[in-house]
């Protein structure tokens, strides 16, 4: 009965019909302050005139965005060019983000699938040790994750002591470094979704596949991968998004030298910047895209459906 | 004997303090990290009975835009440094101290009685002041330091492990000094050439960190670190090899304050804490933790002797000016942003 229900989706009758829109209320009231409220104040933000060092001045203004597309120049009174700074800001973010997505993915894969093969008794302990390390804070983790990677720490202690390198390895502060720091942070939304997909899996689907002589290799491609799809894209998704507007991981672990999306903004609220409006300019645009993104998963989601029938 | 008297009324006042406690109600704190020792508030707590609670913040400017988005009439006091008292003078974030309610103003230090960023201390009083500077490893490279040639131009043993301090101001000034231009300068020219400087040294960088500034130097991560005297010290005695430098070019000077904030949900008791942070043992007190100085006369009987005779309070005979970081308009500010954003993008 769960189960189909979970995996069906559109049943026809509806038992609650009567009481749902009470039902609802609940979760509609708590998105509406604490998600709409905010995003339609950043929105209106974003439109408005900067107040020197912090703050906003009520009077309608493109500024904010005016800022992010045009070049004008150090003193800001030349004519529009057209303005790479914060187009390389948010590209840097979205490598680095789809970085971290792909080590996730090499490294939450497998583990899903070892996790979802155990003895069915054991698949809860397996869930467990993986969520453990979350139990600390992530500013925590991500400073602990310095330690262990800096140029006197245990791991080029470790790799100099094997004899596998004779000068330490410089990690700490560079792009890499971030790239692990997004990969540690986020790591069990990677495997949380895949395992429960491939739990779902019918194994008798690989073994009638081997049967008729597919490869392993081949089962893996052509039947194992296709039906824990969806368990995939919504690890990718759950790990890039955070990903892109992190900025713990970039200010600790990156040095804070180059500006990512995240740290971007927060400079323009807690920095020296103090520009607000543009700070939420810059949040709409990473919203902007980040919905763009959802919506074509989501289209091609219900492609992919349609063409099960 | 004089200490003897105080602490029986410490004592004293510590066994009434626990019926008084609950009546006396609540102090709030806004400060920077590591900089009040805990027994210092205790005391404060013993002798009045008055609870404190303080949160932390790591810039002047992260103070600021909090206070500016709705926690002003949360906090009763705040700690800013000298051109932040000014600007949050200007924006109207303080709250005027009466003629006479400051039994303990007199205790001032006459130098810093009337201080350009709060003229006749009508909202705030010294809590400490310093330099800031930078630390180079002695083992890591021995020749001369006194320059700021070793951030903005530093030699090859060098490059690559340098930390700067993630502000604005500090970095601004600094390289000011080093071009020998006038700070919040609004000649175009030397606002491009200070752009393109700092373009060029950044490469030199390795990060920007204010908060683990110490450790950086500590850990041996950084051979060179942007860093006030009092943490310069603190991270030589946690075993670093590290000399604090005074440039000949001239280095950051600076006071923190104890600010009266606007709609202090406890003005009474900040006011008890600021006349408690005025008696020269109190102050001594901080000035022995954060290893700065104090600006209240008759602390010296109270501070530690080691204190005095630090490499990191003493400026050599060549030492250049210090100077305050100075608040530049709103045109030469947009530039300051411009240019940091290039430098960070």
């Amino acid at each position: 009965m769960a189960g189909g229900a979970a995996s069906g989706g559109s049943a026809n009758t509806d038992t609650y019909k009567e009481a749902r829109t009470w039902l609802l209320l609940p979760a509609w009231v708590t998105l509406s302050i604490l998600v709409l409220a905010p995003v339609g104040m950043m929105l209106v933000y974003s439109f408005l005139t900067k107040e020197f060092r912090g703050g906003v001045v009520w009077e309608f203004s493109f500024a904010a965005y005016d800022q992010f597309f045009c070049d004008r120049g150090l003193f800001g009174d030349e004519p529009c060019a057209i303005e790479w700074t914060y187009v390389t800001i948010f590209w840097r973010s979205i490598w680095q983000a789809a970085a971290a997505t792909l080590l996730s993915l090499a490294i939450g894969f497998p583990t899903a699938y070892f996790i979802a093969t155990r003895p069915e008794r054991m698949r809860p302990v397996w869930v467990f040790l993986i969520t453990i390390p979350y139990w600390v804070n992530l500013l925590i983790r991500t400073v602990s994750m310095k330690f262990l990677l800096r140029d006197q720490g245990p791991l080029n202690d470790a790799l100099i002591g094997m004899g596998l390198i004779d000068s330490p390895l410089h990690i700490v502060n560079t792009n890499f470094a971030v790239q692990l720091g997004l990969f540690y942070s986020y790591l069990p939304f990677m495997v949380l979704p895949i395992y429960a997909a491939v739990e779902r899996y019918n194994f008798s689907l690989s073994e009638a596949a081997a049967d008729l002589y597919a490869s392993k290799f081949t089962t893996l491609r052509r039947i194992l991968l296709p039906a824990v799809k969806p368990g995939v894209i919504a690890g990718c998704i759950l790990v890039f998004v955070p990903s892109m507007g992190s900025f713990l991981a970039p200010d600790l672990l990156g040095g804070a030298k180059n500006f990512m999306i995240g740290s971007l903004i927060e400079e323009q609220f807690k920095g020296n910047a103090g520009n607000w409006p543009f700070g939420a300019a810059a949040s709409m645009i990473l919203l902007t895209m980040v919905l763009i993104l959802l919506m074509l998963f989501a289209r091609q989601q219900a492609k992919a459906e349609k063409a099960e029938g | 004997m004089k200490y003897l008297v105080k602490s029986s009324v410490a004592a004293l006042a510590l066994a009434l303090g626990a019926n008084a406690a609950a009546a006396e109600g609540k102090l709030v704190l806004y400060h920077w990290f590591e900089y009040m020792p805990q027994e210092v508030l205790d005391k404060f707590t013993a002798e009045t009975g008055i609870e404190v609670t303080m949160d932390t913040y790591d810039s002047n400017e992260a103070m600021l835009a909090s206070l500016k988005s709705g926690a002003i009439g949360t906090y009763d006091l705040a700690v800013p440094g000298d051109y932040m008292v000014a600007i949050m003078g200007n924006q109207g974030l303080l709250d005027t101290i009466a003629e006479g309610e400051l039994k303990n103003k007199a205790n001032i230090a006459p130098e810093w009685a009337d201080p350009a960023f709060d003229p006749g201390r009508m909202s705030s009083i010294p809590y400490q002041w310093g330099s800031t500077s930078f630390a180079v490893n002695r083992d890591v490279y021995s020749g001369n330091i006194q320059t700021t040639d070793i951030l903005f131009n530093p030699p090859a043993e060098l490059q690559g492990r340098i930390n700067m301090l993630d502000a604005q101001g500090e970095i601004m000034a600094m390289a000011s000094l080093h071009m020998g231009i006038p700070q919040c300068s609004s000649d175009r020219e030397q606002l491009k050439a200070l752009n393109a400087m700092l373009q060029d040294a950044k490469q030199h960088w390795s990060s920007f960190n204010s908060d683990t500034a110490k450790e950086v130097l500590v850990s041996g991560d950084a051979a060179v670190g942007q860093i006030y005297d009092g943490f310069a010290a603190k991270a030589r005695e946690e075993g670093a090899n590290v000399e604090y430098a005074y440039p000949v070019q001239g280095y950051v000077a600076w006071m923190d304050n104890v600010v009266l904030l606007k709609d202090a949900p406890n003005r009474d008791n900040a006011i008890r804490f600021m006349d408690f942070l005025l008696e020269p043992e109190n102050i001594a007190a901080v000035t022995n933790y954060a290893q700065y100085n104090a600006g209240v006369t008759g602390v010296e009987a109270f501070l530690d002797p080691d204190l005095a005779s630090k490499p990191e309070k003493n400026p050599h005979a060549n030492a250049g000016p210090g100077i305050f970081i100075e608040v530049c308009d709103q045109q030469v500010q947009a530039v300051y942003d411009q240019i940091w954003t290039n430098l960070k993008k």
